[in-house]
């Protein structure tokens, strides 16, 4: 619930409980180590396994098997003696691993001997003309909706994009009654040739045949429009048209409603403004952290798991949770580990349920066109900024991310670049003709998350800390 | 745009979204009972004043920003409502105070 954390110190703190975290916390507690775990959402879960512990789709089949999983993760972490923080927002992490927490309007502060990150990832923007209209939303919005309320499409309703996530969506909500009108596929069709080398391993893991009837099972009931080129929205302050080019003809059609996904990114805010090195993944097209084998990042004590490593998906995500976990108690409880898993056997975990994922990289790699916008498309929606307006402040000379900040105010609004960074960063590198390794990310600062100057005025601070700002 | 699932059986919970009664229910995020009213809960953005509605529903695009019991800019996707909670649509930029 919402209330400041118990202790001051703890040997380990994890923040984000989706799987990751959950594995994370339930092995690190089970071992003897001191254990708080930081979630920002109301209950346990994170994105994959949302609403788990509330949610009111009793009809199991509808969510899934692999949704219901998350309720063994979350049985495991109640019988360890972790504690657990719901709505509790980080804004901040150092390299002392010292921890700023916001729960409940107040801030408090924790210190950990190590953390594991599992913040997981978010969705990649999708930036196409109109995608900052009301009726337009992103599937994973409308899956947290189905999951945590039961809420489902009923108006004219297209979803658009590509990737995995996409047909479970359309899944779902046809099992629970919801409407949906049409699928727009904007898979690129060289994609299909490029991923040939590896649907071996694909093939032959637990994805292949599942993706297959899922997608069979949407097909017959939704009019699939593949091979999609260009996409848009339109309407006059409310969503009204959907248009979209498919084997060389435009068509148009109403909608109330446009989903839209391609894929997921890390969600690298928290681990960024501690310091984390984040190196650019060409094959993923995202910032990825520098991790070794357990996880463990460029900042000493410092580990990430789950899809905040890499997008691996939920099973690799609850792997490398107890990996990261295991080191930690290694670490710090050298005797306990012995209990634990051998690190042999969950890297062997691992390897199975990373199995198929280039093929998966390769088949959904979004087109360059509906990653890097042109013309008066918005590429950061807080701000309202074009991708015109960023390549005329290239033109006079922007030379990057941080530049561009004090020529248009790029990713300085509410959502601190989490929905235009990667835009930006792959839109500059095309203007200047550099990698998007070479022109680099925002530099992210705590805050993380914006909290009131009263919460911060709020922070106790002794003489020293008044004197060092009071003058004479 | 959304309608509930028939299973949802969870117990009422009534909120008021600019003084308009509107019943969602417990364990609603206060942008979930939003959408699903089917009332008009576009905000205006601080910058051009163009309306916009959540985008993102787990608490990353900002695009819920809303007015709970009288604090504004709080992310309404991540607020479970309460019994009687006071919503207000925020147009244009935060208020000083509020």
């Amino acid at each position: 619930m919402t209330v400041a954390p118990k202790h001051e110190d703890y040997d380990v703190v994890v923040i984000g409980a989706g799987p990751a975290g959950l594995a994370a916390a339930a092995i690190s507690a089970e071992a003897g180590l001191s254990t708080l775990l930081l979630d920002e959402n109301i209950g346990p879960g994170g994105q994959v396994f949302r609403a788990i512990a509330s949610t009111p789709v009793t009809e199991r089949s509808q969510l899934g098997a692999d949704y219901w999983v998350g309720a063994d993760l979350v049985q495991s972490l109640r019988a360890s003696n972790a504690e657990v923080i719901q709505r509790a927002t980080v804004w901040s992490l150092d390299r002392n691993l010292d921890i700023a927490i916001s729960v409940g309007g107040a801030s408090a502060f924790v210190k950990a001997k190590r953390v594991i990150l599992a913040t997981g990832a978010l969705e990649r923007p999708f930036p196409i003309p109109g995608w900052t209209l009301p009726g337009v939303m992103t599937a994973g919005a409308a899956q947290t909706m189905l999951k945590s309320s039961a809420l489902v499409p009923d108006g004219r309703t297209v979803i658009a994009g590509q990737g995995p996530l996409l047909w479970l969506l359309a899944a779902q909500i046809l099992r629970l009654g919801g409407r949906i009108d049409r699928i727009l596929d904007t898979t690129e069709r060289g994609n299909y040739f490029a991923a040939l080398p590896h649907a071996f391993a694909f093939l032959t893991s637990p994805y292949f045949a599942k993706g297959l009837s899922m997608m069979r099972e949407v097909k017959a009931k939704v009019q699939v429009v593949s091979g999609v080129t260009e996409l848009s929205a339109s309407g006059d302050g409310q969503l009204a048209n959907v248009s979209y080019v498919a084997g060389g003809k435009r068509e148009t059609l109403p909608a109330d409603l446009l989903l839209l996904h391609q894929g997921v990114v890390p969600n690298v805010n928290l681990a960024m403004a501690a310091g984390v090195e984040h190196r650019w993944d060409e094959l993923q097209l995202c910032w990825s952290p520098v991790l070794d084998a357990n996880g463990s990042s460029s900042v000493a004590g410092i580990a990430i798991a789950g899809d905040g490593a890499g997008i691996g998906g939920a099973n690799a995500a609850v792997v490398r949770g107890r990996i990261a976990a295991r080191a930690a108690v290694e670490a710090l409880a050298p005797a306990a580990a012995a209990k634990l898993p051998a690190m042999a056997t969950l890297r062997a975990d691992l390897a199975k349920a990373q199995r198929g994922r280039i093929f998966l990289d390769t088949l959904f790699r979004p087109a360059p066109q509906f990653r890097i916008p042109s013309g008066d498309t918005i590429v950061c929606r807080c701000e309202e900024v074009t991708a015109k307006d960023v390549l005329d402040s290239v033109a006079i000379g922007a030379t990057g991310p941080n530049q561009l900040k004090a020529y248009r105010r790029t990713g300085m609004g509410p959502c601190q670049g989490r929905l235009c960074g990667l835009t930006v960063t792959e839109l500059m590198a095309q203007a200047r003709g550099k990698s998007p390794q070479e022109i680099g990310y925002y530099r992210l600062r705590a805050p993380v998350k914006p909290i009131t100057l009263a919460e911060l005025a709020a922070v106790p601070k002794s003489e020293d800390d008044v004197k060092a700002v009071v003058r004479g | 745009m959304f309608r509930r699932s028939e299973q949802d059986k969870r117990p009422q919970v009534q909120i008021f979204v600019d003084g308009v009664a509107v019943a969602a229910r417990q364990g609603d995020t206060v942008s979930a009972a939003l959408l699903a009213s089917g009332q008009d809960a576009r905000r205006s953005t601080a910058v051009s004043g163009a309306p916009r509605l959540p985008y993102c529903m787990m608490g990353v695009c900002f695009d819920c920003l809303v007015t709970i019991d009288g604090v504004g800019n709080r992310q309404g996707c991540l607020v479970p409502v309460a019994e009687g909670m006071q919503i207000e649509i925020q147009k244009g930029k935060r208020e000083i105070g509020r």
